[in-house]
């Protein structure tokens, strides 16, 4: 079989932009689930909320979906928060999280998706801005800015996140509530208000990835279902609660995406990540960089 | 002690069975056959849903994902022709299956049977890979199993494809010299499936089994350190889960005329069977019981006068009231209520 090499080159570009998007999307999950502990399926849920606002916002104001996200983050931030706060006193006070803290999610993820389902409809929505369309080429591969601008805004926001958690005092105590609660607890440090901030942030991170996802692609209501198998994947290949991990396996989900949906066509896609799920619970449950 | 119990329950559930069955034939309305249809089906999906939930505290969000499994097994048999079908191992050494003629089509028992074995091995599968993990990853890895199944059907031109496959089912079936109208075959052989659900799943609160499954939820390290086998036990509870599910689906293409991947991996179906028991009350098999037939009965009630969405949010607003505000659902409450009834 002989395999053309601008297929390959450009289907592995388009694979990393896409893997950089993902890496976006996964950040929130890497905070909730890698380090909080918390099992927030109902992500993809906020991250489609965040698309749908982005449009709405477009459409009727003309601004900038990426602009939209940003002026949106305190709104999602206070959402993470409140959602938080709902969580931890009917949950995890009540030593519940397990069985009910899941169907919770599972709830709000379906009330978000009829929610949106009743407001706007079944119809794919889409955003109007100057870099949707043009691309730019570098030898024989194409970079459409459509994909190259969300995979860098993606990207600088996971290097905020990253630099938020490892040089901060709060970011800090983040990594610390991951590891032992009562330790944080005796360093005069309130360990409920440290996970309310970190999910606060891991739901705002949801308000830019969902506005780099009306860029990416037209959305509609239940398109994030596809997400949460494939956040879930990259966050455990990753390795729970590394952000270089969640990274790497997000660039490596999306190339191998890629190269699925190039050489086996589009529809065999959505199979890929929980391939990558299944093999990394069956061979390395810890993940690439996990501790 | 049991044994009288389980044999005089199940006698009791027959007769109810038998009653709801005379009654509905009685009125003769076809409508109430396809919606008491449903609400069958949904007790089936949220006591099977209920073994591994309840019982064990292992969340399944993949049940669309066992029932679609149940009811493309259906489909792929039914399009099975063995006149025309066969393997090449070569261009020239074929293996017809001209001996499976007499078989073909199967009588739906029998793909009822099919699909709960295929829907048992795919949560035997997925038990096996996720559950010496954390729990968590159980929940996540049948969540993705649902979009990945999803695919396969979507990419199986066998079954239709996204296209999804028509059913065309005989108008009536002959049964010992009776003809039966076929919505009425059909319900009555869910009606039977019900019964076996939900003697299997009382019968399993009360065995050894059951107190096993209950360990397990409560605490299981604790458990394990006790020596109960903790992993056979929740493949035990996997596979029966998923059998139960998929023979849910297996009659389903029949009932609805016209399967395709987006209606079959509804996210209705995770849904329901999550909201049903968590509204019910886990932990008997009373309290999925009485979420299927609410919930089921006022799903029929608003799609028929409002619409199909708004029910879906009501389902949903629902779980999450409950799980805030009675965790331990309407069977719980009543408990409680009893409790401080008769000890003022």
């Amino acid at each position: 079989m002989d395999i053309s090499w601008d297929l390959l080159l450009n289907a592995i570009a388009a694979g990393l932009l896409l893997g950089g998007f993902y890496a976006a999307v996964t950040a929130g999950i890497s905070i909730s689930f890698g380090m909080l502990d918390i099992v927030n399926i109902a992500h993809p849920a906020f991250v489609i909320l965040g698309s749908y606002l982005a449009y709405f916002i477009n459409i009727n104001f003309g601004v900038d979906p990426i602009i939209v996200s940003i002026l949106m983050l305190p709104f999602f931030y206070a959402l993470g928060v409140s959602v938080y706060q709902v969580y931890y006193l009917s949950f995890e006070k009540r030593g519940q999280e397990s069985l009910r803290g899941l169907a919770f999610f599972f709830g709000l993820l379906f009330v978000t998706e009829v929610s949106l389902i009743l407001v706007f409809g079944v119809d794919y929505r889409y955003v109007e801005a100057a870099y949707i369309g043009p691309s730019i080429h570098i030898g024989i591969v194409d970079l459409p800015l459509r994909m190259l601008v969300p995979c860098l805004v993606a990207l600088a926001l996971f290097s905020a996140i990253q630099l938020i958690i490892t040089r901060t005092f709060t970011g800090r105590a983040i990594m610390a509530v991951s590891q032992d609660q009562l330790a944080l607890q005796l360093m005069a440090v309130d360990p409920i208000r440290i996970k309310r901030i970190a999910f606060g942030l891991s739901i705002a991170t949801a308000a830019v990835a969902g506005a780099l996802l009306i860029i990416i692609q037209p959305v509609e209501p239940s398109v994030g279902r596809e997400y949460i198998g494939r956040v879930f994947a990259i966050c455990v290949l990753g390795g729970l609660g590394s952000m270089p991990g969640t990274l790497i396996a997000a660039l490596l989900l999306g190339v191998v995406e890629s190269l699925t949906a190039t050489f086996y066509g589009p529809s065999w896609a959505p199979a890929v990540s929980f391939g990558f799920l299944l093999f990394t619970l069956a061979f390395r449950p810890a993940g690439l960089l996990g501790r | 002690m049991t044994a009288v119990n389980t044999a005089k329950f199940s006698l009791l559930l027959i007769v109810i069975g038998a009653a709801v069955m005379a009654f509905a034939h009685w009125v003769h309305v076809d409508y109430l056959f396809f919606a008491s249809y449903t609400i069958l089906q949904f007790i089936i999906m949220a006591t099977a849903w209920n073994i591994l939930g309840g019982y064990c505290g292992y969340v399944n969000f993949g049940s669309a994902a066992f029932f679609a499994m149940g009811a493309y097994s259906s489909v792929a048999l039914h399009k099975f022709d063995p006149q025309t079908f066969e393997i090449c191992f070569t261009d020239t050494a074929c293996m017809p299956f001209h001996f499976l003629d007499w078989a073909f089509p199967l009588p739906i028992p029998v793909l009822i049977i099919i699909g709960g074995i295929v829907s048992g091995i795919a949560g035997f599968g997925m038990g096996y890979l996720t559950l010496r993990l954390r729990g968590s990853f159980f929940a996540i890895a049948t969540l993705a199993l649902a979009v990945v199944l999803q695919t396969l059907v979507v990419n199986w031109d066998f079954v239709g494809g996204s296209r999804g496959a028509y059913i065309i089912r005989p108008e009536s079936v002959e049964f010992a010299g009776i003809t039966i109208n076929y919505i009425e075959y059909l319900f009555a052989l869910m009606l039977v499936l019900t019964v076996i659900a939900l003697v299997t799943a009382r019968t399993i609160e009360r065995s050894q089994l059951g107190f096993g499954f209950a360990t397990i939820r409560d605490d299981e390290l604790a458990a394990e350190a006790c020596g109960v086998p903790t992993l056979r036990l929740k493949l035990i509870a996997t596979t029966l889960s998923g059998a139960f599910m998929g023979m849910a689906g297996a009659p389903f293409s029949y009932y609805i005329g016209y399967l395709q991947p987006a209606s079959a991996f509804g996210l209705e179906y995770a849904v329901n069977s999550i909201a049903m028991p968590m509204i019910g009350g886990t932990t008997t098999w009373i309290g999925p019981l009485v979420g299927a037939v609410l919930l089921g009965s006022a799903q029929q009630y608003a799609t028929v006068t409002i619409s199909s969405a708004v029910n879906l949010l009501i389902v949903g607003l629902m779980l999450v009231a409950f799980v805030i505000i009675a965790p331990n659902g309407l069977v719980g409450l009543v408990q409680e209520r009893w409790r401080t009834w008769r000890k003022p």
